[in-house]
C-alpha cells in the first residue's frame, strides 16, 4: 500500500515535470512564402561595406545586390547557366559609356536616385570611388588592379556627367569599374555620419546600407539572418521578381542538405561535393555547376629551396600526383580536371587549360633518380584547414602516391586564420592552395601568380626572367591591341609555367548552387555569389 | 547574508583579474595573425599592415593590454572582426539564447534524471536501476552532435513533425519584443501564444538533445547519494517509527541527499553554457558557444578575451547561488565554513 502511495505521487511529480511535451510540434504558419526567397548558407557578412576592414566574402554578396555600379556585365549561356559575359558591358547606374584614348565619360542615368531619394550625382560617383582608391587595404589593391589609384583621376564634369582619366593604358581599368569594389555610395548621407576619426563614414556602412542597388538591409544579426528587402525605385535594371530575402545561416552542412531536400530551403551553395553529387542524382533540386573562373587548385613547391629547386623533382611530383584518385575520390566529378591534355595538343590562348601531366609512378622514379634523390627525401604538405573537406582527402592521396616515389610527407594541417601568414613567409616546401583571380585574363592570373615581382601569390617564389618577359609583354600587347603579339606571349608564358612546373595545376574547382525547381534564374558571377535581382521563384 | 554575499564578491576579484591577464595573454599566444586574416586573399604585405595599425597590433603588448583594461574599465570588450559587432552587444544577445536552450536542457535532464535516480536507488540492482544504468551510459556516451542529427533526421527529416532547426524562431515569425532575452518568457510577457508555440518547437530538439547528454552526471549522482542517506542511520530510525516510504524518501532522505546534486547541476549547467557548441551548430543556435568557438578560429582575440570573462563571472556567480542554496537546503551548512 505504502509502496503504491510511493509510485503514485512519484508518478505525479514526474508528469509535472515532464512539462507539456504534446502539440508543441506545430509547423509554422507560412505566410508570404511566395515573395521571399529563403537562402541558406554555411557563413554570413561581418560587415555588409566591402571598403570596410576585413569585409569577408558573404559581406561582397550584399554589397553587390544593394549598391549600383557605373557599369556591369551582360550575360551568356555556357552549358545552359547564365554566366557573366566578361566582355560585354551592360549600363547601370551610367545611361552612356563613351571610352577614349587615355579617359572614360560617363552619363548617369537621370531618374536614378538613393534608396532615400536623394538623386544620383556625379559628386556622388566620385567621392564612391575616392574612398575605394584612399581607405586601403583589399579595395584600394583591387582598384589597384585596374590601374585605378589615385582621386585625382575621377573628375566631376558636370552634376550628370562624370570621368574616369587613365594612369596609364590598361586593358583592366574598364573591367575593373564594374567588379563589387567601385559601389555608387550615398554621400551625402554618409557623411553626416562620418566623424574626424572615420572621415568615410565606414561605421555607418558597416550596419546600413546607403545605395541605389536594387536591395536594401533591412535587418542583420551577424551570424544568424540577413534580411533584404526590393527597392522599388531602382532604376539600375528591370525590377527584380522577388520582394524579400531571408538569409539564415547554417553551420551544419547536414542540416543544409535537410532543408533543401524537405523544401524548405529556396537555394543554397557550399555544401561537400559528395551531397551535391547525390543530390543531383535524386533529381528533386536543381543543380548548377560552373567551373570558377579564372580558378586553379594547385599543388605548390617552394622553388628557392632544395630540393624543389631542382626542375626534375618537381618534374617527378607533377607525375605522381594521383590526379585521377582526386577527382574521384574528393571531387566526385565535380571539377575541371587540369591535367591529361593529349600530348599533340597545341597550347591556347587561354587560361586555365590542362596540363599534359598525368599519373606516371615510373617515369616520375627515374626523374628522382636523375635528380640525385634515387632514395627520395622527407618534407612537409601543408594545407589550409579551413578548406578541410577537400584539401585533407586530397593531401592523403598525394602523401601516399609521393610515398612510392621516396617522398616521405608529414602532414601539415594548418588553422584558416593562420594559413594566409604561413603562405606569406613563403618558406612552405610543398602545400595545396587555390588561387583565383577576379578579373578573368590570363595574364592577370600570371601577373600574380608568376611574375617576378613576387606578389603574395607567387606563393612558389618563382623567379624567371623569360616569364616576366612574357608577362610584360602580354599586358602591353593587350593595351595596345596587338593581338599577334598578345597570342604569342601568352602561349609563351603558359608553355613556360607547364616546363618549369613551380606549381602542378589539379583542377578548376566548381561552383555548387542547389535550388528548388521553382527557383530559376541563377547566374553565375566572377565573384561566384548570389545575384537576387536575376532569381525568380513560382 | 548581504555581507556574506559581499565579501564572496570581493574575494572573487583577484580571481577575475587573473582570468583578465591569462585570456590576454593567451589570445595573443594564439599562431594565428588577424591582421592577415582579415586583409582578405588579394592583400598585399602593405594592405596587411595598414590592418595591423587599425587594429592597434602594430602596438608592444603592454601598451595593447593597458588599452585593453582602459576600454573594459569602460565597459567596452572590443569589436569583433567576425560578426563586425560590438562584442559586448554580440554577448549580451546571445548569453540569452545560450542561457534559454541550457536552462530548458537541464529542466528536461533534470525532470528524467530525478526520479531515475531516485527509483534506482530504493530498488538497487532491479530492472529500473538498470534502466537507469543503460539511459546514462548512452546518454553520455552518445556525443551531442549525433544525438542532435538524429532528432533532426528523425523528427525533422523523416517525419517532419519539428520545424526547420533554423535557429530560435522560424523565418517568418519576428521574435517577441526583448525584455528578459528569453523567447519562451518574453512570448509569454508579451501575450502572443503563436509566438510562444513557434519557439517552443524550434528550442524543443535542442533542449532535448542537451538533456540527453547531462542526463548521466545528474542521475548517477542522485542514486549514489541517496543511496548512501538511505543507508544512513536516520533513514532507519524513519523507517523504524512507521513513517511511509513516501516520506522517508521524499522527505528525509531526498533532502539530505540533494547537496552534491545542486553541486552537480551547478556544474553540468556553467559547463553546458559554454560547451553546447556542438548543439548550436547543429541547429543553427545563435548562441554564445559557437560565437566563441568561430572567434577563436579567425583569431578574433576580442570575442574570446569577453567570452572567458563573461564565462568566469558567470562561474563566480553561479558558485555563489550554489552555496547560498546549501544554506537554505541543509541549514547545517555555513558560508563561511
Amino acid at each position: 500500500m505504502k509502496r503504491r502511495d510511493f509510485l503514485k505521487s512519484a508518478s505525479a511529480l514526474a508528469a509535472t515535470t515532464a512539462v507539456s511535451a504534446p502539440a508543441i510540434f506545430s509547423p509554422a504558419k507560412a505566410q508570404g512564402r511566395q515573395e521571399t526567397l529563403l537562402v541558406i548558407s554555411e557563413s554570413g557578412p561581418n560587415n555588409i561595406d566591402i571598403h570596410g576592414v576585413g569585409t569577408n566574402v558573404p559581406g561582397y554578396e550584399v554589397s553587390w545586390n544593394c549598391y549600383d555600379r557605373l557599369i556591369s556585365h551582360e550575360m551568356k549561356d555556357v552549358n545552359g547557366t547564365a554566366y557573366y559575359n566578361k566582355d560585354k558591358f551592360k549600363m547601370e547606374l551610367a545611361d552612356d559609356m563613351n571610352v577614349g584614348d587615355m579617359s572614360a565619360t560617363f552619363k548617369l542615368k537621370k531618374n536614378a536616385v538613393f534608396q532615400d531619394g536623394t538623386p544620383v550625382t556625379a559628386k556622388d560617383v566620385k567621392w564612391s570611388l575616392d574612398r575605394a582608391v584612399s581607405v586601403g587595404g583589399f579595395p584600394t589593391f583591387q582598384m589597384g588592379a585596374g590601374s585605378l589609384t589615385k582621386p585625382e583621376q575621377f573628375v566631376v564634369v558636370d552634376d550628370n556627367t562624370f570621368r574616369v582619366d587613365f594612369a596609364k593604358k590598361d586593358r583592366l581599368t574598364i573591367p575593373d569599374l564594374a567588379v563589387i569594389v567601385p559601389c555608387i555610395i550615398n554621400s551625402e548621407l554618409v557623411k553626416t555620419h562620418a566623424t574626424e576619426k572615420d572621415p568615410w563614414g565606414m561605421e555607418y556602412t558597416k550596419q546600413n546600407t546607403a545605395g541605389s542597388g536594387a536591395y536594401r538591409v533591412v535587418q542583420w544579426t551577424a551570424g544568424t539572418e540577413v534580411i533584404l528587402e526590393r527597392n522599388d525605385k531602382w532604376v539600375g535594371g528591370p525590377l527584380p521578381k522577388i520582394k524579400r530575402i531571408v538569409w539564415r545561416m547554417v553551420p551544419s552542412a547536414g542540416n543544409r542538405r535537410a532543408l533543401l531536400e524537405r523544401g524548405d530551403a529556396d537555394i543554397s551553395y557550399e555544401l561537400p561535393n559528395k551531397d551535391f553529387v547525390e543530390l543531383k542524382e535524386a533529381g528533386k533540386l536543381n543543380i548548377v555547376s560552373t567551373p570558377f573562373s579564372n580558378g586553379i587548385l594547385y599543388l605548390g613547391m617552394n622553388v628557392k629551396n632544395p630540393p624543389f629547386d631542382n626542375l626534375k623533382v618537381r618534374q617527378a611530383v607533377a607525375l605522381a600526383v594521383p590526379y585521377q584518385k582526386i577527382m574521384d575520390a574528393v571531387q566526385y566529378g565535380l571539377a575541371k580536371p587540369m591535367f591529361g591534355a593529349p600530348a599533340d595538343k597545341p597550347t591556347e590562348v587561354a587560361w586555365p587549360q590542362p596540363t599534359k601531366f598525368n599519373t606516371d609512378i615510373e617515369k616520375a622514379k627515374k626523374l628522382m633518380a636523375e635528380a640525385g634523390y634515387p632514395n627520395g627525401f622527407e618534407t612537409t604538405l601543408s594545407f589550409d584547414l579551413g578548406f578541410a573537406t577537400v584539401n585533407e582527402p586530397s593531401a592523403v592521396l598525394i602523401q601516399e602516391s609521393l610515398n612510392l616515389i621516396g617522398i616521405k610527407t608529414t602532414i601539415n594541417k594548418i588553422p584558416g586564420s593562420n594559413f594566409r601568414t604561413e603562405l606569406n613567409k613563403k618558406v612552405l616546401p610543398l602545400y595545396i592552395n587555390v588561387f583565383s583571380g577576379w578579373l578573368d585574363y590570363p595574364e592577370y592570373f600570371f601577373i600574380w601568380c608568376y611574375h617576378g615581382k613576387n606578389s603574395i601569390f607567387n606563393t612558389m617564389s618563382y623567379q624567371s626572367k623569360d616569364m616576366d618577359a612574357f608577362i610584360d609583354g602580354a599586358v602591353n600587347a593587350a593595351a595596345i591591341g596587338d593581338k599577334a603579339n598578345y597570342e604569342k606571349d601568352v602561349k609563351g608564358f603558359v608553355d613556360l609555367a607547364f616546363a618549369d612546373v613551380p606549381r602542378v595545376p589539379i583542377f578548376q574547382p566548381y561552383v555548387n548552387v542547389a535550388m528548388q525547381k521553382n527557383v530559376s534564374g541563377y547566374q553565375y558571377w566572377f565573384h561566384r555569389r548570389l545575384d537576387y535581382r536575376a532569381l525568380v521563384k513560382g | 547574508m548581504l555581507t556574506v554575499i559581499l565579501k564572496r564578491l570581493l574575494v572573487a576579484i583577484p580571481s577575475l583579474i587573473g582570468v583578465v591577464i591569462v585570456t590576454f595573454l593567451l589570445t595573443r599566444a594564439l599562431p594565428g595573425d588577424p591582421a592577415a586574416y582579415f586583409a582578405g586573399p588579394a592583400a598585399t604585405k602593405e594592405a596587411i599592415q595598414e590592418i595591423r595599425v587599425k587594429l592597434g597590433l602594430d602596438k608592444s603588448l603592454p601598451q595593447q593590454f593597458v588599452r585593453y583594461v582602459r576600454d573594459l574599465a569602460h565597459g567596452d570588450l572590443g569589436q569583433s572582426l567576425t560578426t563586425g559587432q560590438p562584442v559586448v552587444t554580440e554577448i549580451r544577445n546571445r548569453l540569452p539564447a545560450s542561457a534559454e536552450l541550457t536552462l530548458l536542457g537541464l529542466i528536461v535532464s533534470v525532470a528524467i534524471a530525478l526520479p531515475l535516480g531516485i527509483f534506482a536507488a530504493t530498488k538497487p540492482n532491479s530492472w529500473i536501476d538498470h534502466t537507469c544504468r543503460i539511459v546514462t551510459t548512452a546518454g553520455v556516451s552518445l556525443p551531442v552532435f549525433f544525438t542532435g542529427l538524429i532528432l533532426v533526421y528523425v523528427f525533422y527529416y523523416l517525419l517532419g513533425w519539428a520545424p526547420a532547426p533554423l535557429g530560435r524562431i522560424d523565418v517568418f515569425f519576428s521574435p517577441p519584443p526583448s525584455v528578459t532575452g528569453f523567447y519562451l518568457i518574453d512570448s509569454l510577457i508579451a501575450g502572443d501564444l503563436s509566438t510562444f508555440r513557434a519557439a517552443l518547437s524550434q528550442i524543443f530538439l535542442p533542449a532535448l538533445t542537451l538533456g540527453i547528454f547531462s542526463l548521466a552526471p545528474i542521475a548517477r549522482m542522485t542514486r549514489a547519494s541517496m543511496l548512501a542517506v538511505l543507508a544512513s542511520d536516520f533513514v532507519r530510525t524513519a523507517r523504524a517509527s512507521g513513517l511511509t516510504t513516501f516520506t522517508v524518501v521524499v522527505t528525509y532522505a531526498f533532502r539530505n541527499a540533494m547537496l552534491p546534486v545542486i553541486t552537480t547541476l551547478g556544474m553540468v549547467f556553467s559547463f553546458l553554457l559554454g560547451a553546447n557548441v556542438l548543439v548550436e551548430k547543429v541547429f543553427a543556435w545563435p548562441g554564445i558557444g559557437s560565437y566563441a568557438v568561430e572567434a577563436l578560429i579567425s583569431s578574433d582575440f576580442a570575442p574570446v578575451q569577453g567570452f572567458v570573462l563573461t564565462m568566469a563571472i558567470m562561474y563566480v556567480l553561479l558558485n555563489l547561488l550554489i552555496d547560498l542554496l546549501y544554506g537554505v537546503i541543509d541549514p547545517r551548512v555555513r558560508l563561511e565554513a
